[in-house]
This record gives C-alpha cells, structure tokens and sequence, in this order.
C-alpha cells in the first residue's frame, strides 16, 4: 500500500467513524455500535471501499484490545486482582467449562463428530472483550456487579485461549489441505523445547514483565520525564506495550495478558496517571479501527444466500450462551438485574474467534464451508451485542425494577481519592499551601511535572501524581469533577491561563485560585475571568516593610496597620486597571498609572498611607474640647478610651 | 416597618450551640441585616465607611456576642472604638446616631441568680453593661435592656431551641414595630416580651 493510498483509507476511516459515531451517540446506541455502523457502510456491501483487507485489518487493530487491557491492569491494583479471584477462576471458569459442554452438544446433534463439535464448543464459549468492556465502560456499569463479574469471566477467557491453542492440533480429523508448516500461526522462540521448557519460557518471561516493571521501568519513566518531552513520554508508554506484546508472542502467550500484568504491576507507581492518559487516545482509535474491521467483515452475500441458517444460528448462539450465562449468574448470587446486564453482555462471541476458526482451518478440524457461516454468525453476534444491551436497558429493566445504581464497595475506584482540593504544580508556593492544607487535614490531590519532586514527595507520603495539569484527561483522573477547588500554581503563565480556559470549558463547578507572579501576570489572570489572584511577591515585600518599620521605632500595630492599608489601596488600583481590555488603552493606563505611582510615592515621603488612618484620631476632640473649654468636661461625661490615653 | 442590623460577634462561631441556634432561627426573619463581625473582618481590619453606611442605613442595632468576662468580644470594642467617629457619632455634630435603638443579644454561662449583688457576680447584667448603655447615651440612642440566654453550658438542644425562637421573635417584633418602647425601659430582660418558651412551642 502506498502513502497515497493509505491516506485516502485512513480519511475514509476516520470519516466513517467521525460520522457515524455521534449519529449512533445520538441515537443512544453508544460508540461501539456505532463504529460497527460505519464498518458496514463503508464495507464491501454498501460503500465497498474496504474490501478483502477487513481481515488483516481487523488482526492490526486488534492490538486496541492489548491496549484496553493494559489500562484495566493500571487500575487494578495487586491487592484488587487477588481478591478478585474467585470470581475469575469459579464464574470465569465454569462459563468457559459449561459453555463449551453444551454447545458441543448441540454440535454434535447437528452432525458434527466429537473433535469439530468440541472445537466449535471452545471458540464459542469466548467472548468479546473489546466490546464488552468498551460498552460497560461508556455506560458506566463497570463498577457494578455485572461489570465486575463481566470482567473477571473475560480475563479467564483470555488466559484460556492458551490451552485453547495447544489443544487444537490434536482435534483434526483430516489432513489439512495445505500442510506447509503446522505450526506457522505461532512460530516463536519456545518452538522445539521441550513441555517443561515451553513452561520454564513462560514463567520466565512473567517473572521479566514483573521484575522490570517494579525495578527497571520506574527509573527508565522518571529519566524520559526529566526530558520534559511530552512525546517521548508517550512512545515510551507505547515501547512498554509493543515490547510486552512482542515478548508475549514470542513465548506463545497472548499479548493482552501480558501487557495485563504489565498495567498490574505498574497500577501503584506515580506515572499510572500520565500512562492512561498517553495511551487512552490511542487504545480509542484501536478499538474503534477494529469494530469498524468487525463491521466490514460481515459477508452480506453470504447472509443473503442463507438468510434463515446464519440468524438461526445467531439466535440459537445467544439463548445458549446467555442461559448459560445467567444460570451461572444466579448460582454467584447476582441480584436479577446485574445478572441480565451480564448475561446480555456476554452473549456474543469473541474476536478470538476469528483467529480459531482459521487456526482450525488450517489444522484441518472444520471444513471451509462451516467456517464462512460461523465467522458471519459471529460478527453478527459481535454488532448485536451493544444492541441487546440497549434493549435490556430500555425494555427489560424497567419491568423486573432495576436498581443499577448500587455500586459494589470493594471494586476498584478511578482514582483512589475524592479529594476536595487539588493543587496543581508543587513548587515553592504550591507546596505551601499543600503544607498549610495538610497541616489541617484538607485532602489534596497533587498535580506535578517534576519527576524528581514527584518521587521525593511520595516517599515523604504526600499524594503526588505526575503529568501535566493543564491537560484535561488528567485533570479528568485527577477526579476534577468531584473537586471543589483547585490550586493553579503552575511556573509558567501560558500553562496557566490554558489550564483555566480547560476547566472553565470542563468543569465550570470547579472554583480556581491562581498565582500570579507579578502585576501584569495578575491582570492577565483577571482578565481571563479569576476572582482569586495571588500575587507571590506582594504579602512578603510588605510584611518586610513592616518589618523595617519596626525597627526603625514604629509601634508594630501601626505598621501592620499601614501594611493593611497599603494592600488595600494597592489591590484596589490592581482591579482598575485589569479591567480596561484595550491594549492601546491598557498602555495609557498603565502610564498614568506610572504618574499615579510616582503620585503616590511623592506623597508616601509625607507620610500618605499612615495620615490616611483616621482610625483612634483625637485630633477633632481635643480642638471641640479646647474651644469649649471645661464646659465639655462638665456637661458630658469623659469620652471613652480618649482622654486617658490621649497622645 | 424598622430596619434592624445584627451586629454578630464571635470567635469561635463553628463551637457555639446557643449562637447557632440563635443564628439559624433569626436568619428566618427576612428583611433584617445580619452582620458578622469575625467573618467579616478575621484581621480585625474594620471598614470604617462601610460600617457607618450600614447604621446609617438601619433603625435598630443588635450587638449579638457571648458575654465574655463581663463584656463582649474583642472585635465588638474594635468595632466601637473605629466606627463611631468623633464628629460622627457624638461630640460636635455627631447626631447620625440619635435616635436609633441599641440593645445587646448576650449568652452568659453563668444562671441567673449568680448575676446580683448577693450573687457571685455581685452585679446584674444590667449592670455589667454600663458601658454599651452610656456609649448609646452618649451618640444619642436609645439602650434597652437586653436579651439573655442564661446558663448555656448546661441547656439541653430543646431549651436551646425555645431561646433562640423566643429570640427570633423578639428580632420579628421589632421589624415589625409591635413593640412600645417606652414600656421597655424598667424591664430587667427583653425576653419578657415575649411569652415564656412553653407556650411558643405550639
């Protein structure tokens, strides 16, 4: 493919996608059907501009799902994961065991013998990962029961597809036609060991996903993040991935399981934060890529030739799993509705599916024709799902009650803080505050760019997360639509003002101090719309002035005082002038307020500021009482607090 | 209809029982000015202008404030000593205040029995308050006799609660001008006034 030509597809791609995407949002149908959408439209039955290619396509982009499950493993931490447990090998395990017992069945009452059936059983017992998750996760029920249990029986499956894999070359029944290399679908380093070898590799290269990641990528993280390039962060997070994925393969294990555990064991380190915000956009256009794959792939001819087969078999697919499905639900005691979301949720069949049923072509275990039909029943199953979801939603819940509201405690939260304040840049003046806020046990989220300062921080037991904070998908994880305050003290003022802009436009509940390090800066900020500007400089050169006051023989009330005043007046001047937005105005301001200045200063040698406390003045009342002589002493009683302490 | 202004004074607002119920039930009163001093003014840095404007703009002052050590808080004093100006308040040309009505809104810890000359106060409240009552004499209002919580560190919240309502509708009397203030003088409370808690209740 040439560049010419991968850009016109990548524009129809992303064209589809940008089109159908909203329209299908719109609709209430949720992103993944959406891309499915678009897939058919622009697939060889309508549009036809995407033709044989959708099937390696859908292989590439299927590295979206190794990207979504690096994420899940992020926000799963260790502890998580080993309480998770049950339900990962009992409801993950007695889906895939049942699942694959019954349809086998069926398969073989078909007319299958025992290996095929067996064979089709396995594959069917899978489950999409990429749209069960995409569509729990946009609908917000992964923190629910049904999204938790959902998860745990997808990760069994995952790791099943191994087995899966070994198992297959002793089901043929035939020769297959073309018997080049056996084994070319995983030709990979274990090739030739020996079974403890082969077991020996793997564990090995567990052990490295785990040992590098506690010990080798935290320090490799922290010296990319003291490049302060962006970028580079981000292909590093995306080396971590492709070099997990590639060392996966090459001992024969599935990539998403070991980018899983490479996502676990990084879910505790500082940089988890700026990992899912680097990766999300990537894993999105993935994912989106691979439905639009699922979509174009689905054989519209071959439906139309045997209409009633193919959705027969979808349908029949379906009632198989799903019973299969909520009958495990209701034994692991999921309440009615959580168990209908996760019945529906799981009913299709899965990407792996793609990849057995040409692995068993190859192995000679189903004829061709079999396989045309099942690989269409599957996408098809694949474009129902996010369907039956809504369906389940709109016309199922309502009737059985459904409190989808209740979320489980023990799961795993987005962020594992809902703190009121966040500080957004600890340096010099943020981290005052944070040590003022601490000191009173006001809860802060931590935003800093700073490896070094990030890491010693953590140590000292702060919650300090790195990344850039005027970015708004970590200002999202940073949990700033539960916040009330934020903390702007980021160095430098560009960073400021486009932070402010992003939450204004994202989270205008957020309320925003901001820092400023001078003047100009302050109007800048008034001007973007802050009420709360702190100059950094103003509080501590007039508390010295007090100071120098001070010991020069003024009494230290009075300095304060005049300090007080002097801030006011200062203040007040401060918000005249940010309020003229002209900037050929501004310049005139700005030099009368220069005149004004030199004003002031003129009259502060006489004394301006302190003369202009009136407060405690008797000068009024000495010259009433000298004009009146005694007859004020006798007629009123003495003035309170003036006389005795007259001056 | 009189305009009252709350004038609020108390340190530690967020620890106080009685004064938060009293708050609670006279922020239900509409139309009245509830000022609070600490909040207002933490560095006690008081806004002479706007705290003139303010009595200027009102018929009856309340200082409302614990009865600390005989007295009112600091900030209350701070208020007294800025705000009402020579020449303003009183001396020469001092008349902005005359004719205005001035009473205190206490809570004191101490029964009201302690408070009398064979008591272990040795003074009434009354008394106590000489101070406020010669500072209105001297701006030309007129001091009525306060109202007083009593006892506060032994009420229970239900007889916290009939104080402050019986307080509320003192405040409410007097926005809505039922109260003859000439009969007011030669009372000891202001809380006569007002029924006594167990009829307020219903």
């Amino acid at each position: 493919m040439d560049q010419k030509d991968f850009l016109f597809q990548a524009m129809i791609y992303l064209a589809a996608a940008v089109v159908m995407v909203p329209v299908a949002k719109k609709l209430g149908l949720g992103s993944v059907l959406g891309y499915l959408l678009a897939g058919i439209v622009i697939g060889p039955a309508f549009l036809g501009f995407i033709g044989q290619e959708g099937q390696d396509l859908m292989h590439f982009a299927e590295f979206g799902v190794v990207m979504m499950l690096f994420l899940i493993g992020l926000e799963l931490e260790p502890e998580l994961l080993w309480k998770l447990r049950k339900p990962i090998l009992g409801l993950g395990g007695s889906q895939v065991v049942l699942t694959t017992a019954v349809v086998t069945m069926i398969a073989m009452l078909f007319g299958f013998a025992w290996q095929p059936a067996l064979a089709i059983g396995m594959i069917v017992s899978l489950s999409s990962t990429a749209i069960v998750l995409q569509t729990l996760n946009e609908k917000g029920l992964m923190k629910l029961a049904a999204g938790q249990s959902s998860f745990s029986v997808l990760l069994f499956q995952d790791v099943a597809v191994i087995p899966m894999l070994a198992l297959f070359p002793l089901l043929a029944t035939y020769v297959p036609p073309e018997v080049a290399d056996a084994e070319h679908h995983t030709k990979t380093l274990v090739d030739g060991l020996p079974g403890w070898g082969h077991t020996l590799v793997v564990l090995g290269s567990v052990g490295i996903i785990i040992l590098a990641g506690r010990y080798l990528i935290k320090p490799l993280f922290r010296i990319v993040a003291r490049t302060r390039l962006r970028e580079l962060f981000t292909a590093s997070a995306l080396l971590l991935i492709v070099g997990t994925a590639v060392l996966m393969t090459q001992v024969g294990l599935s990539p998403a399981l070991g980018t899983f555990l490479a996502g676990v064991v990084l879910a505790n380190s500082e940089y988890k934060h700026e990992l899912e915000s680097d990766i999300e956009p990537f894993k999105g256009l993935f994912l989106g890529l691979f439905f639009i794959a699922v979509g174009a792939s689905i054989d519209f001819a071959l439906i139309l030739q045997q209409p009633l087969t193919v959705f027969s078999l979808v349908a029949l697919l379906i009632i198989v799993k799903g019973l299969v499905l909520y009958l495990l639900g209701k034994i692991f005691k999921l309440g009615t509705d959580q168990n209908l979301i996760f019945s529906f949720a799981l009913s299709q069949v899965g990407e792996f599916a793609f990849v057995l049923f040409s692995y068993s072509l190859t192995e000679g275990i189903l004829p061709k024709p079999t396989i045309d039909i099942m690989i269409a029943v599957v996408a098809i199953s694949m474009g129902l799902t996010p369907l039956l979801m809504v369906l389940n939603e709109r016309y199922v819940q309502p009737r059985i009650g459904s409190c989808t509201e209740v979320p489980v405690d023990k799961l795993p939260d987005n962020i594992d803080e809902k703190n009121p304040v966040i500080i957004a840049g600890f340096g010099n003046f943020g981290s005052t505050v944070g040590r003022f806020l601490r000191a009173h046990k006001i809860g802060t989220t931590i935003l800093d760019i700073d490896s070094d300062r990030v890491d010693l921080l953590r140590k000292m037991g702060f919650k300090v997360y790195y990344g850039d904070a005027s970015r708004y998908d970590l200002l999202v994880s940073a949990g700033a639509d539960t916040a009330k305050l934020i903390i702007i003290t980021l160095e430098p003022p560009d960073k400021r003002l486009e932070m402010i802009e992003t939450i204004k436009k994202h989270f205008p509940n957020l309320r925003m101090l901001v820092r400023a390090q001078n003047r100009f800066d302050a109007y800048d900020l008034m001007n973007a719309g802050m009420l709360h500007v702190y100059r950094e400089t103003i509080d501590t050169s007039v508390r010295m002035g007090v100071d120098v006051m001070k010991l020069l023989g003024y009494r230290a009330y009075t300095a304060q005082r005049a300090a007080r005043t002097f801030l006011k007046i200062d203040e007040k001047n401060l918000r005249k002038l940010s309020a003229i937005r002209d900037p050929d105005q501004y310049i005139l301001a700005a030099k009368e307020k220069i005149e004004e200045l030199e004003q002031i200063i003129q009259a502060e040698r006489g004394d301006l500021i302190l003369q202009e406390d009136g407060a405690w003045d008797e000068e009024s009342l000495i010259a009433e009482m000298q004009e009146n002589g005694v007859r004020l002493l006798t007629s009123s009683a003495p003035e309170p607090g003036s006389q005795e302490n007259g001056s | 209809m009189a305009r009252v202004l709350i004038l609020f004074a108390h340190p530690a607002f967020e620890k106080s029982r009685v004064h938060k119920a009293m708050v609670k039930q006279v922020l239900k009163v509409e139309g009245i000015t509830f000022h609070d001093l600490y909040e207002s003014y933490p560095d006690f840095d008081i806004d002479l202008d706007r705290e003139q404007e303010l009595l200027l703009q009102h018929d009856v002052i309340v200082f409302q404030h614990p009865f600390y050590w005989y007295s009112c808080p600091a900030i209350l004093k701070q208020w007294e000593d800025l705000v009402l100006e020579h020449g303003w308040a009183y001396g020469r040309g001092g008349t902005k205040l005359s004719g205005k009505i001035l009473f205190n809104a206490i809570t004191a810890g101490g029964r009201e029995e302690i408070y009398q000359e064979s008591g272990y106060n040795r003074f009434t409240i009354k008394q106590l308050l000489v101070p406020f009552e010669q500072t209105a004499q001297l701006c030309k209002m007129i001091y009525l006799p306060p109202f007083v919580i009593h006892d506060t560190h032994r009420m229970n919240p239900s007889s916290i609660e009939l104080g402050a309502l019986r307080y509320k509708q003192v405040i409410e009397d007097f926005k809505n001008d039922k109260i003859i203030q000439k009969d007011l003088q030669n009372l000891k409370y202001l809380n006569e006034i007002i029924p006594a808690p167990s009829e307020l209740k219903n």
